[in-house]
């Protein structure tokens, strides 16, 4: 028996070591570059090692790039869980024997191309693009601006992570047995209330999975700002792009990706801890 | 309650649908658009699709993709098959635990994060500028995890006497794993190796940093056309990808859904 368990422990050795090597190590080597400072080519120097990269990231004229980061990531996260709740119930009430094959549809554009859809969009909202020509075959005067818009950026977001909202609120609601909703409205609770007070707090694991699962990859996409946002929308993962590619300020960039390491466990964390105490409590 | 019908979900529920598969659809109409310029229709062409064959960056960046996607499914599938095996024998005490964190790290860690901490790593320690190999190794560090929690969910649910019992008629460890538990796995092992090609054949974010002169992808080239705008040839590539990974992933399950069925009627 314990020779079977040592054997056991060998099998995760190979897929742990890569993981170790090419994932824990080069993270904790953003935290050490994000400490040093450029030398004029471009290369990183640690003669002098602080905390300045840090202090650049909260220096005023900073603060729009922030802000817009957070505004797409909270807004993404917002409208991804109001359009997904309805589709997920939707499909766990009245999916019956096609259950799967909804669920299905609802993840084959997730396995398109991520930046083939956001060009999807482009073709949609430029000002000669689908809408303003459907509008202006309705004699509307146009074209209106969409493309380069904060709009566009979050619809475009949106679009993309819906997947990742639906499916965890689809596995939560889908577990929740009809019988507690049954039970509260013959206590004479009304279908809105009964929603209220026994489904919507029954799946908040499914609305925090939701969140995480929107959140993170919206706060480090920068090629739907990129695309659908314009050139002057700066975001922090689109400046960490900049730093890397093309000015090569490696120690400031690193410091910017370490920032969103934190927001990301801290949100993580934050989630799991609130999943814990629900489950528990 | 009403649990029969709700014709006004059911209408938000097509809505979402259309929503979700609009764009695509309407990328695929407008390859097939006769305007150089793509603004209107002006009539159906196939044009554009010839021409794809002429294009010699677009053909290089297709052959960059498909090798890199090669070795990171080969060497993906491998480790990460084993890392879900393991994991489904050890499931408790503290090495499970820490196990678990570092697989689900790179699942939640931000895209553009991994790319330059890669980028960094390679640099910095081997003087590494960008390579296939490189993207390879980066594709197979976020595609790891995938495969081992696919393959961990369908070896948790094993009956470990089924080894046992091949093991009591005098099967080797090795014959026991190679004909009993690895063709009740395979489903799983199938369905990893196929996420792990979507993920490799798809990413753009972390292939951008850790991609070199010479090594540049098919979603790096149609980003990088993109930017000077919209033209008919890149909605045809687009058109070719689309097609060419629905149909991997529409086949896949329904290999496995057979098999599932199979199954079920074995029973």
């Amino acid at each position: 028996m314990k020779r079977d368990r040592t054997r056991d422990a060998v099998l995760l050795v190979p897929g742990l070591a890569w993981l170790l090597l090419f994932f824990a190590v080069p993270l904790a080597i953003i935290f050490v570059v994000s400490l040093g400072h450029r030398d004029q080519y471009g290369g990183v120097l640690f003669d002098r090692i602080g905390l300045e990269n840090y202090l650049r990231a909260l220096e005023p004229d900073f603060l729009p790039t922030v802000a817009n980061s957070l505004k797409y990531a909270f807004a993404t996260t917002f409208f991804s869980i109001v359009i997904a709740y309805p589709i997920a119930y939707w499909i766990s009430r009245y999916g019956g024997r096609r259950k799967a094959l909804l669920i299905v549809l609802v993840m084959l554009p997730f396995w398109t191309s991520w930046v083939i859809r956001t060009y999807a969009w482009m073709i949609i909202l430029r000002d000669n693009g689908v809408v303003n020509s459907v509008l202006g075959a309705f004699g509307l005067p146009g074209p209106i601006q969409l493309l380069n818009t904060d709009l566009a950026v979050i619809l475009g977001m949106t679009y993309g992570f819906l997947p990742f909202a639906i499916l965890p609120l689809y596995v939560s609601i889908d577990r929740l047995d009809p019988a507690l909703v049954q039970a509260a409205r013959d206590l004479y609770a009304s279908g809105r209330s009964a929603f209220f007070h026994v489904t919507l707090p029954l799946t908040m694991p499914g609305i925090i999975a939701a969140a995480l699962l929107t959140f993170i990859p919206a706060i480090g996409d920068f090629v739907t700002p990129d695309l659908l946002g314009g050139a002057q929308t700066t975001t922090i993962a689109k400046i960490v792009q900049t730093l890397f590619l093309s000015a090569r300020d490696w120690p400031f960039g690193a410091a910017l990706g370490f920032l969103l390491i934190v927001v990301t466990i801290v949100g993580t964390v934050a989630g799991l801890r609130f999943l814990r105490r629900e489950v528990i409590g | 309650m009403s649990r029969d019908r709700n014709p006004l979900l059911t209408l938000y529920a097509w809505f979402v649908y259309i929503f979700l598969f609009a764009p695509i659809v309407i990328l695929i109409l407008f390859s097939f658009n006769d305007s150089k310029r793509n603004f209107a229709w002006r009539g159906f062409t196939l044009r554009w699709y010839p021409e794809l064959f002429g294009n010699n960056a677009l053909l290089d960046a297709l052959g960059v993709t498909l090798q890199v996607a090669f070795i990171s499914v080969v060497v993906t599938t491998l480790l990460g098959t084993l890392l879900g095996l393991g994991l489904a024998r050890i499931r408790s005490g503290r090495a499970a635990g820490a196990s678990d964190s570092l697989i689900l790290l790179p699942m939640v860690t931000p895209e553009v994060v991994m790319g330059i901490s890669l980028l960094l790593f390679f640099a910095l320690l081997f003087n590494a500028n960008g390579s296939l190999l490189q993207i390879a190794i980066a594709h197979i560090a976020f595609s790891i995890s995938y495969v081992a929690i696919i393959v961990r969910a369908r070896a948790v649910s094993l009956d470990p006497r089924m080894e046992e019992a091949a093991r009591d008629l005098g099967a080797s460890p090795r014959a026991a794993f190679l004909h009993v538990t690895l063709p009740l796995i395979a489903p799983a092992v199938a369905a990893g190796g196929l996420i792990a090609f979507a993920l490799s054949f798809d990413d753009l974010i972390i292939t951008s940093f850790n991609a070199g002169v010479g090594s540049s992808t098919l979603p790096l080239y149609i980003y990088s056309r993109i930017r000077f705008g919209v033209t008919p040839e890149i909605n045809a590539i687009s058109t070719i990808v689309v097609v060419a990974t629905g149909v991997a992933i529409l086949i896949a399950m329904q290999v496995s859904a057979r098999r599932a069925r199979g199954r079920a009627a074995q029973e």
